[in-house]
């Protein structure tokens, strides 16, 4: 794929220029050229007013036939026999996934481990119709070396058309290792996946700024678009992979929805003997040790209070702490507060932290950088606190409130109870 | 002509800005309220070479030039004055004469310890009766045949206090007016040799300016530093590269002040609008920043010229009273652009107005400055 | 024989400073400077460390981009590393992670047939801050048939150097791991704190070796490389819809602003 300037219809313009977000355009006296940095994002050919800039596809002729790939997998991460809550979503993910694309495309859960063959059930509950269950004492606990070896044989033995991890410390270690030695294509991080172009159109019309009047609804394909943000979340890429298999996404954790789980639900159970030997894994796994930090679920948090720059010190997030314990919420944080030492970065929600998508997100002093902004815009509503009335953040609020935290949050803790007397006296 | 910093200049600043940001600035506002020298940063500021910036490798030096040294001073007193000036009066002040008037013998005992930062260094001229009239030195040197003997004291040293190495002028011939001063290198462990009070301070709190006392002090022959009589030479030689110090002082600070002050224009609101949105404020920032530049190029262009050994004692000259009272205008102004809130210790302007008046009075006052240049542009 | 640590580095944008034209909805460039990668910076920080603590130590730094990444080799060098190479080619312009790391493999094999050396430990930073991808050290040490430690919080180096033990951070804990040398590392920012460039360094960069090579220079197989080679492909790329503005509660007291609020989340029925 390339992307190339008609030189008859370019009218030196320069707005391909400045639309990049590669910097890969040049002028070449009054001619745009495309430089070395173009990634084929196509943003260019969409904002030049004269179409003088097309996109030009190349053929298939690296060998592989893509109709030999058939399935959805999904890596169903565990540790110590019990999976991964990102697992179960992947799981419910890709059903959704493998029904767009055909009737008979099922989606398939990939335990690996040692004495793992209770996750099953779970996995059928959650929506799994296949169960590829690869059991060894050598991977009991998750090596790179163990784990990319019996899954790489696996997906050249069965051929799946698309895997998807979840996007955690375990699948961003393994997956890039899995994809490299299948040599195919992997997209890090999405926070969306589509096959079918319809589906694509309708999420981008409500979601995103995309001109979509380029893409056709009744387009067959049923490849992978796999959104994911880039630039700290100032620009939203939606990747392919047309030309390899399988395709391959890790997944953030807490972004796809499960299934409401079937109890009892049964599916075929295929257990894949691997070959694997002491010798194969470089690595020794020493101790593993869960921290006695204590633990932050954001993001299954239906609450969150999250504190920012603006509380000035780390005994701001005990004023927080206090409501958030109040009203049954989790502490957040932006990661200014994180660099700041105020607190740990297991708090910290964005683009380097957590994605959250709680029922109330509260961004007490938190001026809304982008960054932190790709993290929780997704919440169902946003209520900003903020001393500055211009802090970005209010952009992104459902209700804005300028005033000093220091006071707000005590008050609010202290009405939160009467908050059903307050709107029928309201109502009145 | 060239305005253009280098690859290495660029990295310098690049490199000293974000080292004060992260270690300086924090600790600013506290070393000048408890009125504490930041010894803990001189410990760092020394592993990153910035107390041997402009000399050779081969004395331990960081094999730069003098524009990277008024960068470091400057980006440092940016964020702290006191620890700008800390630099300024170790490098011009005591390692520069060393370099530049030992001997070698002197210049390898003395040298890599100071440039590495090891040992501080200060220098000692100004007497209690004799500061801008510097020839009126009543520190006396006694030529004992094996020794040197002095007695007399100095005020208004910086770095006196924590200093290692310094570089003392002294009458070894009163009937020879300036051409009876010599100078020495005293160490502080040196029999008779003290250090007095230290001055409290309006500001540059955080530095230390202590009294310099020696009461039959005994020196080794050796420690002689230029010739018998030379030593108004040396001391004037160093002032003038002290000037380009303090004047890179004074830049850091009138930049620190007007960056500073634009954040606040930018978040703070009156009447419904930014401060920045009002033009009488722009004007205000207009002048603040062209003052600022303006006083940039001339503090670069005399390091510039002593890197090329042109002469630049008139361009030094220049450079400081021109940086210094550009400092004190930025300041000022920056307080009152903060109107109440500047006044108040919860803000740093006020602290950069306070450090920035020392600039107009150290090392040469702005009227000695005055002198230098007129009777460098009228003839003497 | 000296011990060989290589070092993958990326000049990045620097994302924190980046913004969106909100009338046009692209990205502002300008004025956006670029910096080293946050985590390439504690990569080349740990490796220094280990040159600090142990005799014979030579530290190299690999990167892939624009001749303009020069600079930010010039910056590892300022801050102790011992030379640098620069991959930079049209022909590996639009590189996805796969073909990135054909790349760097290609530029690393050349770098110890041409020095006569091997690496014996090599860092990367965990991922890039423009991409976050967190690929290309994985797929660097699958090519170069390293074992790998990803989010390394912890390293120790053995006194006979041919053993780490490291603390490779997990979202609930930790797991303490140990792995023979040679091997990838990538690090996070948990690892340590980058050192500054000493001025002695940036005085110094110079006199150090510095190679820029061309796709041709490295051998390398140019139908793995480039945007042609790469599987993944961008097939749209566009700003996030702005979240249409919500309100902002006017009040004449934060009691006020707080019964507004409260009475506007219960008519909405969040709470």
């Amino acid at each position: 794929m390339a992307i190339k300037v008609i030189n008859d219809k370019c009218k030196g313009c320069t707005i391909c220029v400045k639309a990049c977000p590669f910097d890969a355009i040049e002028m070449k006296g009054k001619i745009a050229e495309i430089g070395a940095a173009c990634t084929a994002c196509g943003v260019c050919v969409a904002k030049c007013p004269f179409e003088a800039i097309e996109k030009v596809e190349d053929e298939n002729d690296n060998g592989v036939d893509l109709s030999e790939y058939k399935d959805i997998w999904v890596f169903a991460e565990q540790r110590q026999g019990k999976l991964m809550g990102v697992a179960l979503e992947l799981i419910g993910e890709g059903y959704r996934l493998a029904k767009e694309i055909s009737d008979d495309t099922k989606v398939c859960a990939v335990i690996v481990g040692d004495n793992v063959a209770h996750l099953a059930d779970e996995c059928y509950a959650y929506g799994a119709e296949r169960v590829i269950l690869i059991e060894d004492p050598l991977l009991k606990n998750f090596t790179t070396d163990g784990y990319t070896k019996v899954l790489t044989d696996a997906i050249n033995e069965f051929k799946p058309e698309i895997v998807l991890y979840g996007a955690t410390h375990i699948g961003r270690d393994l997956a890039p290792r899995v994809a490299a030695r299948c040599n195919t294509g992997l997209t890090a991080d999405c926070t969306r996946l589509d096959v079918r172009v319809s589906s694509y159109i309708d999420f981008a019309n409500k979601n995103t700024t995309l001109d979509t009047s380029t893409l056709d609804p009744n387009d067959p394909d049923t490849g992978i678009k796999q959104t994911r943000p880039a630039f700290g979340g100032n620009l939203m890429a939606t990747i392919i992979c047309p030309r390899f298999r399988p395709q391959m996404s890790t997944v953030r954790p807490g972004v796809m929805q499960k299934r409401e789980p079937v109890e009892g639900a049964k599916g075929e159970l295929v257990e894949y003997k691997p070959t694997i030997a002491a010798a194969d894994i470089r690595t020794e796994v020493v101790e593993i040790v869960k921290s006695a930090k204590e633990l932050v679920s954001l993001t299954d948090a239906e609450i969150i209070v999250s504190g920012g720059r603006g509380l000035g010190n780390e005994e701001g997030f005990a004023l927080l702490k206090d409501f958030a314990d109040h009203i049954g919420g989790v502490l957040g944080a932006s990661r200014a507060a994180v660099d700041a030492g105020w607190i740990d970065h297991s708090h910290q929600v964005g683009q380097t932290g957590t994605t959250v998508k709680p029922r109330i997100y509260f961004a007490c002093g938190i001026s809304g950088a982008i960054q932190h902004l790709a993290g929780m815009q997704g919440s169902d509503m946003i209520v900003a606190i903020n001393k500055d009335a211009d802090a970005p953040i209010f952009e992104v609020a459902d209700y804005g409130l300028v005033g000093d935290l220091y006071k707000i949050i005590p008050l609010l803790k202290e009405e939160w109870d009467n908050a059903d007397a307050l709107f029928d006296a309201s109502a009145k | 002509m060239n305005f253009q910093l280098s690859k290495e200049q660029e990295n310098v600043k690049k490199m000293v800005r974000e080292f004060a940001e992260a270690e300086v600035e924090p600790i600013a506002a506290e070393i000048d309220q408890n009125h504490r020298f930041p010894i803990e940063n001189v410990e760092k500021m020394a592993k990153y070479g910035m107390f041997g910036v402009p000399f050779p490798k081969q004395y331990g030096g960081a094999g730069g030039d003098h524009i990277s040294y008024a960068i470091t001073v400057e980006e440092l007193s940016r964020v702290c004055a006191s620890t700008g000036v800390i630099v300024s009066a170790h490098t011009s002040l005591c390692c520069w004469p060393i370099y530049a008037f030992g001997t070698e013998e002197q210049k390898m005992k003395y040298l890599p310890k100071l440039l590495k930062g090891e040992h501080l260094g200060a220098f000692g001229l100004t007497e209690p009766n004799a500061g801008t009239d510097a020839a009126g030195q009543q520190t006396r040197a006694e030529d004992m045949g094996d020794h040197w003997l002095l007695n007399g004291a100095k005020v208004f040293i910086t770095n006196g206090g924590f200093a290692e190495v310094f570089i003392v002028m002294a009458m070894t011939d009163k009937s020879k007016g300036t051409r009876g001063i010599s100078a020495f290198i005293v160490e502080k462990s040196d029999e008779g040799f003290s250090i007095g009070k230290t001055e409290d301070k309006m500001g540059i709190c955080a530095s230390s300016t202590t009294e310099l006392i020696f009461q039959n002090c005994k020196i080794p022959k050796d420690r002689l530093l230029g010739n018998v009589g030379e030593g108004f030479k040396v001391a004037m030689a160093t002032l003038d590269g002290g000037r380009i110090g303090i004047a890179s002082q004074a830049l850091g600070i009138a930049q620190g002040a007007l960056d500073v002050t634009v954040e606040y224009m930018k978040a703070r609101k009156q009447f419904g609008k930014k401060l920045s949105q009002f033009q009488a404020l722009q004007f205000e920032i207009a002048d603040m920043a062209t003052r600022t530049e303006a006083a940039r190029l001339l503090v670069y262009k005399a390091a510039d010229m002593k890197d090329k050994k042109l002469p630049y004692g008139m361009n030094a000259a220049m450079a400081k009273v021109f940086a210094a009272e550009a400092a004190m205008y930025v300041t000022t102004k920056a307080v009152q652009l903060y109107g109440g809130y500047g006044y108040t210790k919860d803000y740093p302007v006020e602290r950069m107005m306070r450090d920035a008046k020392i600039t107009e009075i150290y090392e040469g006052t702005s009227e000695v400055q005055r002198m230098v240049i007129s009777a460098a542009v009228l003839g003497k | 024989m000296a011990f060989n640590i290589l070092v993958c580095a990326k000049q990045v944008p620097d994302t924190n400073v980046i913004k969106i034209n909100p009338k046009t909805g692209t990205l502002i460039r300008d004025g956006v400077p670029s910096i080293l990668n946050n985590d390439d910076a504690n990569a080349l920080e740990e490796a220094l460390r280990i040159k600090d603590e142990f005799e014979d130590v030579v530290v190299t730094v690999v990167s892939m981009g624009p001749p303009q990444a020069q600079d930010m080799l010039t910056e590892c060098l300022a801050m102790g590393a011992d030379e640098a190479i620069l991959i930079s080619d049209r022909a590996v312009g639009g590189s996805d992670t796969q073909a990135t790391s054909n790349a760097l493999v290609a530029t690393i094999k050349k770098a110890e047939k041409e020095m006569g050396k091997s690496f014996d430990l090599v860092f990367a930073g965990r991922q890039a801050i423009d991409g976050d991808t967190a690929q290309v050290g994985p797929q660097v040490a699958e090519k170069l048939d390293l074992p790998q430690v990803t989010y390394v919080e912890e390293c120790s180096l053995n006194a006979e150097m041919n053993e780490v033990t490291v603390k490779r951070n997990l979202e609930d804990g930790y797991e303490v791991i140990k792995v023979k040398t040679p091997c990838m590392l990538t690090a996070i920012k948990e690892l340590n704190t980058p050192r500054y460039m000493t001025i002695e360094g940036i005085f110094s960069a110079k006199d150090k070796p510095t190679h820029v090579w061309s796709a041709a220079d490295v051998e390398v197989d140019l139908s793995t490389v480039g945007l042609e080679a790469s599987p993944t492909n961008v097939f749209r790329s566009f700003t996030p819809a702005p979240k249409g503005k919500g309100e902002m509660i006017e009040a004449t007291s934060e009691k006020e602003l707080v019964e507004k609020l409260l009475v506007g989340l219960k008519s909405k029925h969040v709470i």
